[in-house]
């Protein structure tokens, strides 16, 4: 009733000159309305205008500062970051067509103390300093944190699978992230009527009064707080959010500044954009038509807006970077695809959106996203390849797949991997379960392999002089069970004290009132479970055990079957795994109903995995890096990169709905002899790995030389970047250990 | 002078079903078209001084490989092969099992995926003729040198002809081919060699290109692994530029010349 009254509203005030439909109730259908589909080349691209030029110049040398001073620019430590609680902040004003920065400063970093005000303590203590007075007796008299409501319900058995490493990474004392805002919605209907849709949503929301509704009546009016202070945000910088983005320049900066308020409110580990680009190109085409804007100043606004994504910023600790390294922030914004009718979503500003990697230079963030299909247009599909042959900056998902077994045209990525409905649909982020422990402690009677500590029951003390393969199977999925059960737990007290604590109120408000909630759980580890069960299975495998029982090493007599080559005989093995635990976690409740869905990706946490992991039954050492993500073992993919790409299809998405990231490094050499063999080459790789049904893949097309002299060169690289599980990273801002793993990867290289 | 060859060389006698494989690459870019599933195939009668396969020379020590498997697995990478991609056999000396050739040729284009050899061109008997016409999409032919001197420097082997021959034969069979050759300096990489070359060539029709192979020095590990000498030590790499004058001279000739 209420959207009907706001429809006639609109109608009256439709500009006529642009002409654009804005008669529409949602973003999608205002999409479906205008899109104008580009299937043309990249010819009509253009450089860097001078004001950009002039800004990159301001953000790379503030970066380079940023470096020199151990990563940290600067920080504010008075002022907890808010929505509205910095004055405005410019790179250089005059030069800045898009405006707005998290604080009042470039690269000034705030503290954002809701997620755990001891992590805020600890990274600014790692840098020399210390909140102010008046916020460090808030936050240790009065004010009770999302950290502190976890542990003070944690029980001592989450406890322990938490610190002996079987559940590494839980957003248990920093930021859930992985929801994206419908940023659009501020360009598209103004925040005005977003507060009369929710005002009328709250009023909708009406008793029994029992624990759900009133929590929900809560966060209805958290949103419309958070939707007023975005006003006051907009004020600052003398931007009126209040009413409809008018022209391509003011939906850019609109949709900006929704974001902005996102990061300014919230340190989620992965703050994604959304799919913005098809989007802001109805507004862009609108104002070329009209004669209103050129290329120039469409790219401008594109660049400048890129640029203000590259210097988003958080405040984490040092120990933070083990687990996501070199400094992510994951605004994962999702490029191209089809719409359900057949058209496709790819559009100028697609194109646009990739050049800002050459406009700009490489880049991890934003972390662009390329929603693949066979039916993009064929310019699409090369310029596409062309972007990261030569810049490894982006990456690649199955638009096919997960449109057609999710149901919507209109999602974004979620942090790495995963799809995730505009505006429909949230997240919990769930990190991962270590499930090569998990399978060790199959063979060590349900002990942890390092400390010895009991972990799960009812798994007897194997003391056969070579492992069972039926025994150790069925002990495996006795420990999975019992393991998936404390990770449920932990998962239901993280999401319940995140929202009591340090909910989204500012990306929530841009989100359908009580949208659907899927959890997203997680493994690490899989190549090492699927190599070792098959050499248990295929070879003879004695284990060597310590006083104590527990297994310090493994002898393997004879060869066995390696995931990585195309072997159903061994790939069975990944593949099952992956459906087992994902059944073992459906079958427990989640808190607000989520629907549990399983990743398998590492991002660079397979280091710190590997580490707290003893020997493994595949003839892997102690403490040696696990593959990251889905990927094979370093080395074992011996039959060539088909061969490897066609064992990780295999892992089925339906068990595995959160995704399957796999990340294929390549040699230019061995990708074609010329450019354009290559850029074929990576076009029909990528058809075929996603013909084959697979979901996602990181492309990085570089030589190891590269790499090493990057090493020993850092300052020669300012921005090399590398694809990692599911996300990009500057590689000079990797610990040595971590340039190590990525170097000793498998580079597919043929001659 | 080639040390080998005067080895006496005994036929490579498989069953029928099977291929003697050296190797398999399932994601070969620089063998024929597109993203290719290459078979290196075990044993070749010449003893090139350059190769950089020296271990597919000897025709003992392969792996037998059922033909039906082979297709398999080339059936799992279809998805890959797109428009231009496929299968190609290289070696070794594919042709020494043309027979079995014809089998695992008429299963892959049963299968509706592209064939493409790789072959020095010494044989043309029956099954040959066979195997090329009916069922090979592509060639692609090394053309060692255009001395009969140069050719016997470089293959421990008589009669450069031979080649000749094939390419004529696949030229009047109208089949498409490409051609191959490998430039090292001095050796094969003088303008006097490459106008020969062209002007040989310049008016079949079937020729699509000709790819110029840098010469390399990445095989010689292998010779070593071997305990055979390295013959060709003194022979230098290709400059840049080298490269160039070799591809500007071909391009008078040739449709279209790369350099791989």
């Amino acid at each position: 009733m209420y959207r009907n009254q706001l429809i006639i509203i609109r109608m009256e005030t439709l500009d006529i000159k642009t002409g654009l439909d804005k008669n529409v109730v949602s973003v999608k259908e205002f999409v479906y309305k205008n899109i104008t589909p580009y299937v043309g080349t990249d010819a009509f691209l253009v450089g860097p205008s001078k004001k950009t030029i002039a800004l990159w110049e301001v953000c790379k040398n503030a970066t380079l500062e940023e470096r020199q001073n151990n990563g940290v620019r600067s920080v504010d430590v008075n002022t907890i970051s808010g929505i509205a609680n910095f004055e405005a902040g410019y790179i250089d004003k005059e030069n800045e067509v898009i405006v707005g920065l998290q604080t009042d400063e470039l690269l000034k970093r705030a503290m954002k103390p809701f997620g755990g005000y001891k992590v805020v303590q600890k990274a600014l203590q790692e840098h020399g300093l210390e909140p102010s007075e008046e916020v460090n007796r808030l936050f240790t008299k009065y004010v009770k944190t999302h950290n502190d409501g976890v542990f003070d319900v944690y029980t001592s058995e989450i406890k322990k699978f938490r610190s002996l490493g079987f559940l590494t990474g839980l957003p248990d004392n920093y930021a859930r992230g992985r929801v994206i805002g419908d940023y659009r919605r501020v360009a598209l209907f103004g925040i005005d009527k977003l507060i009369q849709d929710k005002k009328s949503d709250l009023e909708n929301i009406t008793g029994p009064m029992c624990d759900a509704t009133i929590r929900l009546r809560e966060e209805v009016a958290e949103q419309i707080k958070a939707l007023k202070d975005m006003i006051v945000m907009g004020n600052h910088y003398n931007l009126d959010l209040s009413r409809p983005a008018n022209n391509a320049q003011e939906a850019v900066q609109w949709t900006y500044m929704a974001y902005l308020a996102a990061v300014k409110e919230q340190d989620g580990a992965a703050m994604s954009l959304g799919n913005v680009s098809t989007f802001l190109d109805i507004y862009i085409e609108q104002d070329l038509k009209n004669g209103v804007i050129n290329e120039i100043e469409a790219q401008e606004y594109i660049d400048q807006f890129v640029m203000k994504l590259r210097m988003v910023r958080h405040l984490r600790m040092a120990a933070y970077d083990e687990i996501f390294a070199g400094d992510p922030t994951w605004v994962t914004e999702a490029i191209g695809g089809m719409l359900n009718d057949g058209r496709t979503k790819v559009t100028k500003t697609a194109f646009r959106f990739l050049h800002t990697l050459y406009n700009l230079g490489p880049s991890p963030e934003p972390n662009i996203t390329v929603l693949w299909s066979p039916k993009l247009p064929e310019n699409f599909r090369k310029f596409c390849a062309k972007v990261a042959i030569d810049t490894s900056s982006i990456q690649f998902e199955n638009d096919d797949l997960m449109r057609t077994s999710r149901g919507s045209d209109d999602y974004g990525i979620a942090c790495c991997v995963s799809y995730q409905e505009i505006g429909k649909q949230i997240q919990f982020f769930g990190a991962r379960t270590n499930l090569a422990k998990t399978l060790l402690l199959a063979i060590n009677g349900g002990k942890c392999e390092i400390t010895g500590t009991q972990m799960v029951k009812g798994i007897d003390k194997c003391d056969n002089e070579y492992l069972d393969f039926y025994t150790v199977m069925s002990n495996f999925k006795t420990a999975m069970k019992q393991v998936a059960g404390v990770y449920n737990d932990a998962m239901n007290i993280i999401h319940y004290m995140h929202d009591k604590y340090y909910y989204e109120k500012a990306q929530m408000a841009l989100i359908d009132t009580n949208p659907h909630v899927n959890i997203a759980y997680g493994i690490a580890g899989l190549s090492i479970v699927a190599d070792s069960l098959s050499a248990i299975k295929y070879a003879k495998v004695k284990p060597i055990r310590n006083e104590q029982g527990l297994t310090v090493d493994f002898e393997i007599e004879g060869d066995f079957p390696k995931y990585g080559n195309d072997d159903d005989r061994v790939d069975i093995f990944a593949h099952n795994a992956v459906e087992d635990f994902n059944n073992e976690l459906k079958k427990l409740p989640v808190y607000k109903n989520a629907e549990p869905t399983l990743s398998v990706l590492t991002i660079t946490s397979n280091v710190v995995y590997g580490k707290k992991t003893g020997a493994t039954p595949d003839g892997r050492p102690s403490g040696v890096p696990f593959a990251p993500g889905a990927n094979p073992m370093h080395g074992r993919d011996t039959n060539g990169a088909i061969a490897s790409l066609n064992s990780v299809a295999k892992i089925d998405y339906k068990d595995s709905q959160d995704g399957i990231s796999n990340t294929f490094s390549i040699v230019p050499k061995s990708l074609g002899a010329t450019q354009e063999e290559r850029i074929d080459n990576l076009v029909a790789t990528l058809t075929g790995y996603f013909t084959n049904g697979a979901q996602h893949l990181n492309v990085n097309v570089l030589d190891k030389e590269t790499l090493l002299d990057a090493m020993e060169h850092p300052e020669n690289y300012p921005q090399l970047t590398i694809r990692v599980s599911g996300y990009a990273v500057n590689f000079i801002r990797l610990t040595k250990e971590q340039q190590l793993e990525v170097i000793t990867r498998s580079f597919h290289e043929s001659m | 002078m080639n040390p080998f060859f005067t080895l006496k060389l005994k036929p490579i006698k498989t069953s029928d079903h099977t291929l003697s494989v050296h190797s398999i690459e399932s994601f070969g870019t620089h063998d024929g078209p597109g993203i290719r599933m290459v078979i290196f195939l075990q044993g070749c009668k010449l003893k090139c001084l350059y190769c950089h396969n020296p271990d597919t020379i000897d025709t003992h020590g392969g792996t037998e490989y059922e033909i039906e498997e082979l297709v398999q697995r080339a059936v799992k990478m279809k998805a890959y092969f797109g428009d231009k991609g496929g299968v190609t056999v290289s070696g070794g000396e594919p042709m020494l099992q043309a027979k079995n050739l014809i089998t695992f040729f008429k299963r892959l284009k049963e299968e509706d995926i592209h064939t493409n050899i790789d072959t020095n061109g010494r044989v043309l008997n029956h099954p040959v003729i066979e195997l090329l016409d009916k069922h090979t999409d592509l060639v692609m032919l090394d053309i060692k040198h255009m001395t009969e001197k140069g050719y016997q420097y470089i293959t421990g082997e008589k009669n450069k002809e031979t080649s000749f021959s094939f390419a004529n034969y696949r030229e009047t069979s109208g089949k498409k081919m490409w051609l191959r050759y490998v430039l090292i300096p001095e050796i094969t990489n003088t303008p006097e060699l490459l106008h020969a070359l062209g002007d040989y060539f310049k008016d079949f029709e079937t020729i699509e290109q000709i790819e110029l192979q840098p010469y390399h020095k990445l095989g010689i590990h292998k010779w070593e692994a071997l305990g055979w000498k390295y013959e060709l030590e003194h022979a230098r790499e290709n400059t840049e530029e080298e490269l160039q004058n070799a591809a500007n001279i071909l391009s008078k000739y040739f449709k279209k010349v790369k350099i791989n």
